[in-house]
């Protein structure tokens, strides 16, 4: 009997993990992905992932992890499906523990525990500080397995380009074009799920892995699909400047004992310890960022007069910091030349993480029937703010809904896309063929990679850590600028044969679509609330903006709206990190 | 501190899987702390070589930048390794001042064009000798079994192998006239072998490691272990599992299956 099919884009955690869960019930899966899924940018993370093990004597509960996460994420996150990742999150680490993730133990071989941001009981599990690397790593051998199985097959060095929707605006399946022999096919599924992570490449420099531009996301949104909350934007506070990207620094080097400091009147100032006593060096990202912004930028005090202040670890024992952060030791010794087990590390605060993206319904589908979104392409667990190592949480427990989902979408569907949707499928290679053919013959006078690397700059510069309305209003003139600049594009490479730069052209014109909705976004929301922060608006006004952005695609630009988000378990209170949190559980319930 | 005017680059070139290489120059304008990947990002940003011909520009492979997804491998002045951690003023430090930067796609992969590479071979491999942990399925059923830190400390470093392939490139065993697995993957048998639940299945993987192309095609050259960038004691690894499937070939021989 035909199972039906389903297509995944993106093979990082979230991508891999719906593979599994719908592999494992036998049905077959396109895996779609840019890179070998081994490299995918969920290796990229280090400190850990969240779950309340509560095996530290911390008294932590299943209510404190998801308490944390919504205060952590200023209210914004739809309450219900938080609840069901950190109810799931004890389970799905064991299963993970299972597969063989390389966990750090304790010393009678149990899962070990560190602390974390924004948190006050030791909660993240960890393995060393490359813990999304070896997550990843049992997740795409369990693929394998599955591959080898016959379940799974995977193109890997392909690249979505486009979606599938028939007459009725069903998702029958996607195209894509393999980077190598740059041909464009059709895949024919019944139920696609997009799982292409975040889009940091939007500004140029991140922490983010180069292939994620968010251009997948983007011709989601581009086919009809709203883009929730855009302009949270999560800027991480430890990240180590290159002439290439970002280096994230992880958080993990502050849970383990790690103190931010600079220089204020010839002696070390721990700013972060005094402004917020209760939680010290840990408290969420985006106050962080914004207190060594404030230091470096505002009081010209960071360290010999740049914008970067110490992360200091040196006080540690060597042995101590090699066991548990020989990772993220060796990425700032090979990159910046000096020993951080010795001297101070060098940071700043740098773009890290989408909290906003294709909005779903909380099982994972978004408004077109059959397709999905899982990972940090989704906009669904973390409000206005991510705490550290929920990301981790969020990108394997969606796969988990989404797979399943999907499965059950199948189920109920009368006929299956292959018997219907393969002249459909033909159409749309055929329209991508006419657009790669001019693609490659554009010889205007913009170099594409400099047209990004300009962008990038201008939303740096004024659509990350502070935001003011008139730099906003401004920037989105420029992006509309850049969009007409886009027509006169040079695809500076002759070769029809592996052809980056026609690949990079598609991507830039998808970014600049999304760069529009993040700006558009911040300038709509005159508040401040977790990452995103204005000064003229210096206050959250929960009256007018606890609610979800939407923006749908119009040919003019991004139209917004607005939804009410999930409130029902825990009632909205002032998020304040100098003091102790209250946990108001009679209140809540 | 070295402080040149430029970061003269020569690359081998080829324009697809088929056509013939060909070397190409490339004259980049210095700035400090850059890394290979740095420079090649400026070509393509402004592809015109060292005669000041307007050219294509290279294609490679690159991703995380951070020395931990393993796409960026070549050969820089002859050594393999990631171009992202290559510091271009550490190369010229070490190469002194003029010295002009090679770049040359892993010579044991089928090339795709200029540095880029096809690295399925490494992918098939640990297929073949099964690296992973054959669990029931994903779901939750309760807590994993215990691992001492001893051993985690250990085997750890093992699971950080990004199949990069420099230990493919190093070894003189791995050629075209050879099936050797490779390094990566004998050390890959080594960690799921010691997962109390890959251990479990440990034989299934140990057959692998006994038949052509398996353990007995290294030839103790001990390259992997000098190149490989996560300084995975591949050699070690090597050692133990030689010992793995010798016990393995006696218990098989005892049962009479041999």
């Amino acid at each position: 009997m035909n199972k039906g099919k389903v297509i995944v884009i993106g093979g990082g955690l979230a991508g891999l993990m719906a593979t599994m869960k719908i592999a494992e019930k036998q049905v077959p899966v396109d895996i779609i992905s840019l890179v070998p899924v081994k490299r995918s940018h969920s290796v990229c993370a280090q400190g850990g992932i969240n779950a309340a093990l509560d095996t530290k004597g911390d008294n932590d509960t299943i209510y404190d992890h998801f308490d944390d996460t919504v205060y952590g994420g200023d209210f914004l996150a739809n309450q219900t499906p938080v609840k069901g990742m950190v109810e799931a999150a004890p389970g799905l680490i064991y299963a993970m523990d299972r597969m063989g993730v390389m966990f750090s133990r304790t010393a009678e071989g149990l899962l070990d525990l560190r602390l974390f941001g924004g948190v006050k009981n030791r909660r993240t599990a960890f393995a060393g500080a490359t813990t999304g690397q070896q997550l990843l790593y049992a997740c795409d051998e369990q693929v394998r397995r599955l591959e080898v199985a016959g379940y799974v097959n995977k193109y890997e060095g392909w690249e979505m380009i486009d979606l599938i929707i028939d007459d009725n605006g069903v998702c029958r399946g996607c195209v894509a074009q393999n980077l190598a022999t740059m041909e464009i096919k059709s895949f024919i599924g019944d139920a696609v799920i997009i799982a292409t992570g975040g889009a940091g490449m939007i500004f140029g420099k991140s922490t983010n892995s180069v292939i994620n531009t968010g251009s997948a996301a983007s011709i989601v949104y581009q086919n009809g699909v709203p883009f929730s909350n855009a302009e949270f934007i999560q800027i991480h506070p430890t990240g180590m400047l290159g002439t290439d990207k970002t280096r994230l620094m992880s958080e993990s080097a502050r849970g383990d004992g790690g103190r931010i400091w600079t220089y204020k009147d010839g002696k070390p100032w721990y700013f972060l310890e005094e402004k917020y006593p209760a939680y010290g060096n840990l408290v969420p990202r985006d106050i962080a960022a914004r207190a060594i912004y404030d230091v470096c930028v505002i009081q010209g005090l960071g360290i010999d007069g740049k914008n970067q202040v110490y992360l200091d670890l040196s006080h540690l024992p060597a042995d101590y910091l090699n066991k548990r952060l020989g990772g993220i030791m060796e990425i700032y010794e090979n990159f910046y030349g000096d020993d951080p087990r010795k001297v101070p590390m060098k940071i700043f605060p740098a773009v890290h993480y989408f909290m906003g993206g294709i909005h779903v319904d909380w099982n994972h589908m978004t408004n077109i029937p059959g397709l999905f979104a899982a990972g940090e392409c989704d906009y669904m667990y973390h409000g206005a703010n991510r705490l550290g190592a929920n990301s981790l949480l969020s990108a394997l427990y969606s796969g988990t809904v989404a797979g399943p989902a999907a499965l059950k979408y199948i189920k109920g569907l009368g006929k299956l896309a292959e018997e219907t949707s393969k002249s459909l499928g033909d159409a749309v290679v055929k329209k991508q063929l006419e657009i790669h053919n001019k693609l490659t013959k554009m010889s205007g006078k913009e170099n594409p990679y400099k047209l990004h690397e300009e962008m990038g700059e201008l939303m740096t510069k004024n659509v990350a850590i502070v935001r003011y309305n008139k730099a906003l209003a401004e920037t989105d003139v420029k992006l509309q600028e850049f969009q007409e600049r886009w027509n006169k594009i040079n695809i500076v490479d002759s070769n029809a044969y592996s052809n980056q730069t026609v690949m990079f052209a598609r991507q830039l014109k998808n970014m600049m679509e999304l760069a529009r909705v993040i700006t558009l976004g911040a300038l709509n929301r005159n508040e401040s609330r977790g990452s995103h922060y204005k000064p003229d608006f210096p206050k959250r006004d929960d009256e007018k903006f606890l609610k979800t952005t939407m923006a749908q695609w119009t040919p003019n630009g991004p139209k917004f709206s607005w939804e009410e988000v999930d409130i029902s378990h825990i009632k909205p209170r002032e998020r304040n990190y100098s003091v102790d949190k209250k946990v108001d559980k009679e209140a809540s319930k | 501190m070295v402080n040149p005017q430029f970061i003269h680059l020569k690359v081998k070139r080829r324009s697809n899987p088929t056509a013939a290489p060909y070397w190409e120059e490339f004259k980049v304008p210095y700035q400090p702390n850059m890394n290979v990947v740095s420079v090649l990002m400026e070509i393509r940003k402004n592809p015109i070589n060292a005669k000041g011909e307007k050219v294509d520009p290279v294609v490679w492979e690159c991703n995380c930048l951070e020395e931990v997804c393993g796409a960026c491998t070549m050969l820089i002045n002859g050594v393999p390794r990631q171009s992202c951690s290559a510091l271009t003023d550490k190369l010229l430090e070490q190469y002194g001042e003029n010295n002009v930067i090679t770049l040359e796609p892993l010579t044991k992969f089928p090339v795709i064009r200029d540095l880029m590479i096809d690295r399925q071979l490494m992918f098939d491999n640990l297929k073949k000798v099964k690296a992973w942990v054959p669990v029931d399925g994903s779901w939750a059923i309760g807590r994993g079994p215990r691992l001492a830190d001893k051993v985690h400390q250990w085997a750890y470093p093992i699971s950080r192998c990004m199949t990069c392939g420099c230990c493919m490139e190093a070894c003189p065993n791995v050629n075209s006239k050879s099936k050797f697995i490779g390094p990566a993957a004998v050390a890959q048998v080594r960690l799921f072998n010691a997962h109390p639940i890959g251990a479990m299945h440990k034989d299934m993987r140990l057959e692998q490691l006994v038949k052509k192309g398996g353990i007995q095609e290294c030839g103790n050259a001990q390259n992997c272990k000098r190149v490989c960038p996560k300084n995975i004691n591949l050699t070690a690894h090597l050692a133990a599992m030689n010992r793995q499937t010798n016990g393995y070939g006696f218990r098989q021989f005892l049962m009479g299956d041999k």
